[in-house]
Formats: C-alpha cells, structure tokens, sequence
C-alpha cells in the first residue's frame, strides 16, 4: 500500500469548520486600521501615512480609507489612542466607499441596494462556484493566499468553489495587483471571455487602490477598478485566506447572517 | 575576451576588466543605469568573498549606444535589454535586443529613465527609445524555423493561481527546441516609484517588490540604509530577530516548491502534505509578526520589535514542525513515481551554471554554491553555526528539491540557534538611530532564490535611485537553456524547481 494514504490520516481533520462554526484564527486576525479615538489636538495624524489612507474630515475627526491601508502600523504605533488594527477576517466591502472607516453618511443606504442587485445576479450560482485568477501586477503574495485555498486547511472544494482553467467556465475573477498597463489587455479579454453572470473580486490593497505604488504611475493605474466592474473589494497587504474566502462568501450571498467574529457584511 | 579589441573606449576597457575578473573568479553581479544630468551612468556589480564591487562608466550626454557587454560576457544579455527598456540606449552587438519589461501600452510614452533629475514618474523626451521600431506583442515571434512546428503562447494568463508571464514554447508537438520569455505584462514601475521616496518608506515597498521574498528584499535594503546612514552594528537581538524570519521566508518558499512539485506529479496527498506545512510556517510568521510574509519587521537599524511569542515556544514548534515535515520528507524522497518525473529533467550543466553566476538552489544544484549567509555574512550569521554543505552538481529538477531540503535543514539548524540565542540576549533597544542623508550603498541578503541585492541612492534624505536586483531576475533567463531533451509535461516541473517570482524579474 502507498505510505501516502496512511500519511493524509496523520493529522486527523485539519480543516476548518468556518463558516459553520467560529474558527480562533480568523478571529484573532490582524486586519485593516480602524479608528478608536480622536486625535490629540496639534498632531497631524494623515501625515503619518505612507499611502494617504488617513484624512481628516471638516472637523476634528479622522477617517481610515482601508482600501489603502498596507498594515504598515505605523499610525498605530504612533498614535495608539486613535487607531488600532481591526480584528477578524471581515475587511471586504461591495461598494469602494463601504471601506471608509469611520462609514461615511449614506454608505449603508446605498450597500443595501448593492447587495440586493449582487444577490439577484448570483442566485443562479447555487453552490457550484468557479473561480478563475488573473495577475494585473501583485507583488505575488497575493497569489500565495489564493492558492493556499487549496489546502487541506480552507479546502474550499467543501463549499463547491473550484478553480477553472478557462474564463468560459468561470463565475467569479479574482484580480491581484496594482493594475499593471501590460496586463489590461489580457485582463479584458478574460472578463470578456467569461459568460454572465460574473462577480469581479478586487483581491489586495494593491487591487483596491495601487498600495504603496500609488494612484497611478507611468506602469500601474492605481487598482483594477479603472479596468473592470469590481463587486466586491477586499484590501490587505495581502489579504490571508480565511479573508478572500470571506469576500467570497459576501459575494455569494453565503455568509451566515452573524458569521463568527468577522463584523458582519458591510 | 578582447571582443571590443581594437576600438579600445572607456566603455570596452571597463567590460575586459570585468570580463578578466569573471574569470579570476569574481561572479557578475548585475549591471543597471542610472540617468544623471551628464550623461548615463553605467554600474557593474561584481561579488566576491566579503563584499560586492561596483565598476562604474559614464556615458556622454546625449549618447544613443555603447558597445555591447553580452558577447564579452553572457550573463549581462538581460540587463542590457533592461537598459535598452528603460533608457532608450542601444547595446552595439547585443545578439537579440527584444522588449524584456517595458509592456506595449508603456513603450509609446516617455520612457521611464529612473534616476532622472526631477524623480516623480516616467521623465525625458523620446518615443518608444532611440528611434527603435518595436515589434508587435501580437505577432508570435519564431526562432525555430521547419516543417510541423509551431508555437505555444502559454501565458499571461495562465491555468491556476500564477504569476503573469508569457511562455513561446516552440516545439514539433512533444519536445522543446526552444522557448522564449516575456516577462514584460506586469512590469510595475519599481525602481521610478522608489525615487523620490521619504528613505524611511523605502523598506516598504522594498518588502512589496517581490512578495515572496519580502524579508530577504527589506534586509538588502536596509543594509544599504544602513551603510549609506554609517551604522557599524545593529542591536544583537534585531539581528537575532532578522534571522528568524528570514530563515523562516526560506522554509515557506522551500515547502511552496514541494507542494507545487507534488501537484505536477499529481501525489495529491503529498501536495496537501506541503501545503499544510507551509501553511503552518505562515501561521507560525503571523504569530510572531502579524504578518504571514514577515513584513513590518525589518527596519534600517534594526526590527521594529520583538517576536509576538517566547523564544522558548518558537523552539518548541520549530523542533515539532521540522520532525513533521522530515517524515514527509523521507516518504516524498521514496517515491518513485515522482523522483522518476524530477531525475534528468530541466538539467542545468555545472559549467553553464558558474559562466552565469547562478545563483540560490538553482546555482547550487549545479554546483555553484555563492550563498550570501556565508561568502558575505550580514546580521547575526557570522556568528551561527552552518553544518557543511552537501555537494551537488546533477543540475536537474531532483538535485534542486534536494538543495531545498539541504537548506531546510539549516534553515531550521539556524532557527534553533537564534531563538536559543535571543532567549538570553538580554535587553536594550531593537534598533539604533539611522540618518539617512546623501549617499550611495550596495546592501545584499541571501533571499529563498539566491542573493537579493540593493543599489542605493540618497541626497537629503529622500531615494533618488533604488535598482533592486533579484535574484529571479538574474536566474530566470536560463530557463531558455534547460530544456534539452525534455518535453511539455515536464514543463510543470522545471518551473516549479527554479521556483522563482515574475514579480521580482519585471518589477
């Protein structure tokens, strides 16, 4: 007999039960700045920032745009009364402005009716989903976290998510990278290739707003969203597994109506 | 050597020099342009047992070509197409001057020229370079010429979770004569985005130039911040702490390798076996950093803390991670069926290997063995103990696994050592003060695919050149040469043993 079998029994079950049951890893995750404080008077706390994910409003009060955060830390470090890095795995948004923390006014207004479009679209899906990934200019930890899906830890296989290797079979694109020039073509090109309906996940700080590389340089258009329709966004620098299999899930309709520890859909 | 006899120039006097210490023994380090006021300046890195040299030329304002470095040394042929890229400047007798990294939609504007007075984004007058005629991405180019064959494109987009690359396979149907690269779609403007930058910033985009390697790139970085800032030494324990993860970087790239070897071959228990494992490594990194990839921790002059658990529990895991991984280990390297698939295949000769400066487990598995750790000791290695290393020279798929595992064991020989160390290191700050202010360093880490090297530029505190060379850069051209008798299946193979990053070669 193959030494492999008796091998895959050594561990006994090492995959997760999340969504269905809480799981201590996704709860205790290091996400996205959040904003717990106001600022100490005097203090410029944007221009602690590499990114320019900090901003103050008309007042006294200061705003994260998580969508630029890179988890450097450095506001927290800095300011540790006003910002804290969040926790949980629930950093995705279905609209840009949804990753403004505090949440500007209208936000929840205009999610709802973003939710119930995405619903009305992906109902079809059922739980036979198929993903396909397109690089538009990671940094290639993206990728590393996609594929760690694949293991025996998330398996997402028990949820009916698979990986295509054709846009003709695919359902839902995840785009990595800061939206490289060289890679628009292609990237179209696949999106076009694949039939409706189709969901666009922005996967990675990089995605969402270009990260460190910024809104947009000679090489990069700051983010996929100036290519593609992007449904949901999910910033992270990368994003770990549990969070791309929570933006997912929110894509899908799929997460349970108090998902554990994660913070709710947003 | 002379090839440039004859026409003896300031040019083709500095490329004998360094042909001539090539062949003394010296390895070709890279070579990269710097745009300035007077004229492109050309700089050569040579590496050599405790430093890295660099040879420097300048070319005079207005210039539109130089003499070639390629046919007097081989290992230049990317560089060279890079500075043709970038610069617009012609290498006279290059063999194959085709677009390496600039893609189509970026070659009709102004061309990048990074080191630019004035920084910021792509500078300079000038279109598509030098009055050059680019050709046609569209158009599938053909070396090989002969009746049956034809030409695979095999990329950008590629099955499963890839980084974007385009492969030419050009072939009869089965075997490989011949395969081109086209690195160039995911070109992100690195190096023009790292000038201008605060020096304090520059260590992390440094980790988000090749994510993989984060660690390794944030170290070399550093290191020349540091050389440019004149810190003699960091804290004992920030160097203790740079170990630890950069040996536990190598561990997760290592173990990546494994699973996607698993997956070619179809094992799907041993690919689940990695995976686990690596996934293990990401947790254990996040445990220590919030990070899964080790970054945040690196910075110039130090880390920017302490360990999130005690050493004594990182030894606990460390000792229970590597017998589990060991046992997989051995079944793995018992399986015929697999090492069938990896013996002879993607085979690097030994003496290709040291004419290109190979370097990481692709070098060493052809026996070329120039690691950074050792030849030029950073941080705490100096003062760890390595275990001998084993002597490869088969250059196929299995000599590189086998490399890998070599590594793994001293990567977790080291691990062990440092938190030992760190254990009772004591106390006092992680990191000493590092002003950056005007200057220029070459700085080096041994990353998970060879040396990660650095050439730095600060005036006033602000980048006003970063050329970040990794080392999949420098490897990944050979993957022209490796495919002599092999054929598609073995395809998947061959990429998953050099296990390099796109991100780091098209930056």
């Amino acid at each position: 007999m193959s030494p492999w079998v008796l091998r895959g029994l050594r561990d006994g079950v090492v995959t997760t039960r999340w969504p269905k049951r809480p799981d201590g890893y996704a709860d205790t995750w290091r996400g996205p700045v959040v904003v717990t404080g106001p600022p100490p008077p005097g203090d410029d706390p944007a221009a602690v920032c590499p990114t320019g994910a900090i901003s103050r409003g008309p007042g006294a009060e200061v705003a994260v745009d998580q969508g630029r955060c890179v988890l450097c830390g450095r506001c927290v470090r800095r300011f540790p009364d006003v910002f804290a890095f969040s926790a949980g795995i629930g950093a995705a948004s279905l609209t840009r402005p949804g990753l403004v923390v505090p949440p500007l006014p209208g936000t929840e207004r205009d999610l709802a009716a973003v939710r119930a479009s995405l619903a009305e679209r992906t109902a079809a899906l059922r739980r036979s989903v198929h993903l396909r990934h397109v690089d538009a200019g990671s940094d290639g930890t993206e990728e590393q976290e996609i594929a760690a899906l694949l293991n025996p830890v998330y398996d997402i296989h028990r949820l009916g998510i698979y990986f295509t290797a054709s846009p003709r079979h695919a359902d839902v694109l995840l785009v990595t990278g800061a939206g490289a020039y060289g890679m628009a073509e292609p990237l179209r090109r696949t999106y076009d290739g694949m039939p409706d309906p189709k969901i666009v996940i922005a996967v990675g700080t990089d995605a969402v707003s270009g990260g460190l590389l910024g809104d947009g340089t000679y090489a990069t258009s700051g983010g996929v969203g100036s290519v593609l329709p992007v449904d949901v966004w999910l910033p992270g620098s990368p994003p770990p597994p549990f969070a791309i299999l929570y933006a997912l899930l929110l894509a899908l309709g799929r997460l349970p109506s108090a998902p554990a520890g994660t913070g709710g859909g947003r | 050597m002379t090839a440039t006899a004859g026409r003896a120039t300031p040019v083709t006097a500095l490329w004998d020099e360094i042909a001539g210490q090539v062949a003394a023994g010296r390895r070709f380090a890279g070579l990269m342009g710097t745009q300035r006021d007077d004229g492109l300046l050309l700089s050569a890195h040579l590496a050599g047992p405790g430093q890295v040299t660099t040879h420097e030329v300048r070319l005079p304002p207005g210039a539109r070509s130089y003499p070639a470095l390629t046919p007097v040394l081989g290992a230049a042929f990317w560089y060279e197409r890079e500075l043709h890229d970038l610069f617009g400047i012609v290498p006279d007798g290059h063999p194959r001057l085709e677009p390496l990294i600039l893609p189509q939609p970026v070659r009709h504007g102004p061309l990048p020229r990074p080191g630019a007075p004035g920084g910021g984004d792509a500078s300079g007058e000038g279109d598509g370079g030098a009055g050059a005629i680019w050709p046609d991405v569209h158009a599938v180019p053909r070396h090989v010429l002969g009746a049956g064959l034809f030409t695979i494109p095999h990329g950008p987009v590629r099955s499963g979770v890839m980084e974007s690359i385009e492969y030419l396979v050009e072939t009869p149907g089965e075997d490989i004569p011949h395969l081109n690269l086209r690195i160039f779609y995911k070109h992100r403007g690195i190096e023009k985005r790292f000038e201008r930058l605060p020096a304090a910033d520059g260590v992390l985009l440094a980790e988000r130039t090749e994510g993989v390697a984060s660690v390794a790139h944030a170290l070399a970085f550093a290191h020349a911040a540091e050389r440019i800032g004149g810190v003699e030494e960091i804290p004992w324990r920030a160097a203790l702490v740079r170990v630890l993860h950069a040996e536990l970087e190598r561990l997760a790239a290592h173990l990546d390798a494994a699973t996607r070897l698993a997956d070619a071959a179809g094992l799907a228990v041993a690919a689940a076996r990695f995976g686990l494992h690596k996934e293990r490594i990401a947790r254990l990194t996040g445990r220590m950093c919030g990070s899964r990839f080790g970054r945040g921790v690196v910075v110039p002059g130090g880390v920017s803390a302490l360990p999130g658990i005690a050493a004594a529990d990182l030894l606990d895991e460390a000792g229970r991670l590597q017998r589990s991984i060991e046992s997989d280990v051995r079944v793995l390297m018992g399986t015929a069926s697999f090492l069938d698939r990896l013996r002879g295949t993607g085979r690097l000769a030994p003496a290709r290997a040291a004419e290109h400066g190979t370097l990481g487990p692709v070098g060493k598995a052809s026996g070329y063995r120039d690691d950074a750790r050792r030849a030029r000791p950073y941080d705490a290695y100096d003062s760890l103990g390595f275990s001998a290393p084993q002597e490869h020279a088969d250059g196929d798929a299995l000599a590189r696994l086998r490399v890998r595992w070599d590594e793994l064991r001293q990567s977790f020989h080291l691990i062990r050592q440092a938190a030992d160390e760190l254990a009772d290191a004591g106390d006092g700050p992680l990191a000493v003060p590092c002003e950056f202010g005007s200057g220029r360093a070459v700085g080096w880490a041994e990353g998970p695919h060879g040396e990660v090297l650095y050439d730095l530029r600060t005036e006033d505190g602000r980048i006003t050149r970063c050329r970040p060379r990794s080392p999949s850069f420098h490897n990944l051209v050979l993957f022209h040469e490796v495919f002599h008798t092999d054929i598609l299946t073995d395809f998947p193979f061959i990429e998953a043993s050099f296990g390099l990053s796109i991100a780091g070669a098209a930056l």
